[in-house]
């Protein structure tokens, strides 16, 4: 009997103590890394003019962050599972540029990592606002859309007078009519998917994005004649949604 | 036997998962929340509070006594209400405030409120200190402003009748230093909310904006017209400031270097720190360096005045015309929006009136 009592003081101890621990999560961390085509980028190399895009402009970067929304797992069975609501990525300030979901994922193989770029229109237009990200300033106005931006890229170039002018790449909802009724012609953000992934603990998985692409891929971007107020122009609004599909790629890092 | 066991397995398990609890003196001082007003609690974050400075009444009380007690300064002279002036939403209506020593600075006297919704921390016209307790560490010792020594403002203090059994009451000590004084200055400071303006009550549904007062608001939010929301907010952000470091175009070339002096980095040269637009009714003059008298000085600047250079920010538009040109209907609509962020009520608030 003694025994018993024993054995059972000893599992009623751990038993109710025990913690999350006990289910082994399997640590990855998501690193989004930034590339000038082969070249990276980080905000050392921020202020300066030393960058040329597909139109043959020089350019700086001053500011760079944006926003990326569902991060999803898609499982053989074509299950899906959402690791992370939203992440603003600000590469001016180091932030966000890695980290790791709060979920427990399962070690294995997936078929699709993804994520939107930008908000999808549910989560842009959540009654309730995202107060981190109002914090950050990065609402549309209403009479713009309202919701988020997408992405804040501010810089310099050299314009055709051969003077330095900024530039505001800031990717929102492609919006028309901007004033009390706003009209929309087309979504503007977009599902990156990335491809298949191997989950194991202490995965890597390493997301690049060449900036570049932003200014090529379709259409070659000429900042002497799209580079400020952009938010109201729809058509650079589609253009940037259009190039934006070839920016993001996967490159698995398994230590 | 078996039943001591079973009174050790509980005793066992009963030690063995219990919370930590964290003993609380009988007496001590008062615990007092800020009052967080409606606009931000929906739509920021909490705000910042240290661990170990909590909000007391005691200390909120001590702190507004020592904001306005010139017993901080050399010769009892002067104290931090004389340069922020509760009626000018503790600002000084003084282009370059005079300190102790008839000495008058470089930087205009900034406005107090909502400091405790800082996320950055980061303090002063070009972000020189970290925290708003340290904050409060740096006129008192200022050649230009206070002039004093800590060890002189502690001994002073310390030999008050009332000073060591308010600190005694607010911390639980009556053993006077720096560290307490800026504490309890920086509760006082905490409570300086701001969030009652016309426009405050426009969001909250209580009242109704002019046709003008709307069309300034779209003009603000227009990227192509005032494209002044990228810095200073938007409805959904009261504080109406980024709280973060900009050149806005006021020179070609610098005296002042702002935040690049303290960061060391060129590319910081010539930014300083986003003001709130809230309550500009009373806080004139404007900008870092008091140049700008009025509301029209500034609303012009942007309009026609901007002054290129290699720091300035690339948010600033149609910087080779001076600015975005706005028509004079669209400027005198965008001072009747900026008009209704003044908050009557904060400036007036007899709490903050004992100066």
């Amino acid at each position: 009997m003694t025994k018993i009592a024993s054995t059972l003081l000893i599992l009623l101890s751990l038993l109710s103590c025990s913690s999350d621990d006990e289910k082994n999560p399997v640590n990855i961390t998501f690193k989004v890394n930034h590339y000038w085509d082969g070249t990276s980028v980080t905000n050392a190399d921020f202020n300066t003019i030393k960058f040329i895009n597909a139109n043959g402009n020089q350019l700086s970067i001053e500011r760079l962050r944006y926003l990326i929304s569902n991060i999803k797992l898609k499982k053989s069975n074509n299950e899906v599972m959402v690791i992370e609501s939203y992440k603003l990525v600000d590469v001016t300030d180091n932030i966000n540029l890695s980290f790791s979901p709060s979920v427990n994922i399962p070690r294995g193989t997936y078929s699709n990592l993804s994520f939107t770029f930008g908000f999808n229109n549910e989560d842009n237009y959540i009654e309730d606002g995202y107060n981190d990200l109002n914090v950050a300033i990065f609402n549309v106005p209403a009479m713009l859309g309202g919701g988020y931006h997408y992405m804040q890229l501010d810089g310099k170039f050299i314009n055709s007078d051969s003077e330095e002018q900024g530039y505001n790449y800031h990717a929102i909802k492609a919006v028309d009519n901007p004033g009390a009724n706003p009209t929309f012609p087309q979504d503007t953000y977009f599902e990156v998917n990335l491809g298949s992934v191997t989950i194991s603990n202490n995965t890597v998985l390493n997301i690049e994005m060449n900036i570049a692409e932003w200014f090529k891929n379709p259409h070659i971007w000429d900042l002497n004649l799209l580079n400020q107020m952009l938010m109201p122009n729809s058509s650079a609004q589609i253009m940037m949604y259009d190039n934006g599909q070839s920016v993001f790629s996967l490159k698995p890092d398994n230590p | 036997m078996t039943r001591w066991l079973f009174i050790l397995t509980f005793i066992f398990v009963a030690l063995s998962c219990e919370k930590e609890t964290v003993d609380k003196p009988a007496t001590g001082p008062t615990p007092s929340p800020l009052q967080i007003p409606e606009l931000f609690s929906n739509n920021l974050l909490d705000p910042v509070i240290p661990f170990d400075n909590p909000q007391t009444k005691e200390g909120v009380a001590l702190g507004n006594k020592l904001f306005v007690d010139p017993i901080l300064s050399l010769n009892n002279s002067q104290s931090c209400a004389d340069c922020h002036i509760s009626k000018k939403a503790f600002s000084d209506s003084d282009r370059f405030s005079e300190g102790v020593e008839g000495i008058r600075g470089n930087r205009n006297s900034m406005p107090l409120f909502n400091l405790a919704w800082n996320f950055d921390e980061k303090f002063f016209w070009d972000g020189n200190t970290f925290s708003l307790e340290h904050q409060a560490f740096i006129p008192v010792t200022d050649p230009i402003e206070m002039n004093t020594t800590w060890a002189d403002v502690e001994q002073k203090l310390q030999q008050h009748p009332e000073y060591p059994t308010l600190f005694e009451r607010a911390f639980g000590t009556s053993i006077i230093d720096s560290t307490l004084v800026v504490k309890a200055i920086a509760q006082f400071e905490r409570t300086l909310i701001s969030a009652n303006s016309k426009f405050d009550k426009f969001l909250l549904g209580d009242v109704e904006l002019t046709p003008e007062e709307l069309n300034g608001f779209n003009v603000f939010m227009d990227e192509a017209k005032g494209d002044c929301f990228h810095c200073h907010g938007n409805e959904r952000n009261p504080l109406w400031t980024d709280n973060r470091f900009h050149n806005n175009g006021l020179d070609s070339q610098f005296t002042d270097l702002g935040h690049g002096a303290i960061t060391g980095d060129p590319a910081d040269n010539g930014k300083f720190k986003t003001p709130s637009l809230r309550n500009l009714q009373f806080t004139a003059p404007y900008m870092h360096d008091g140049r700008f008298a009025t509301l029209d000085d500034v609303i012009n600047h942007y309009s026609e005045g901007l002054q290129n250079s290699p720091t300035i920010d690339p948010l600033m538009k149609k910087v080779n015309q001076g600015g975005v040109q706005l028509s004079p209907e669209d400027k005198a609509d965008l001072k009747a929006f900026l008009l209704t962020l003044s908050d009557f009520e904060f400036v007036n608030n007899l709490i903050f009136k004992n100066q």
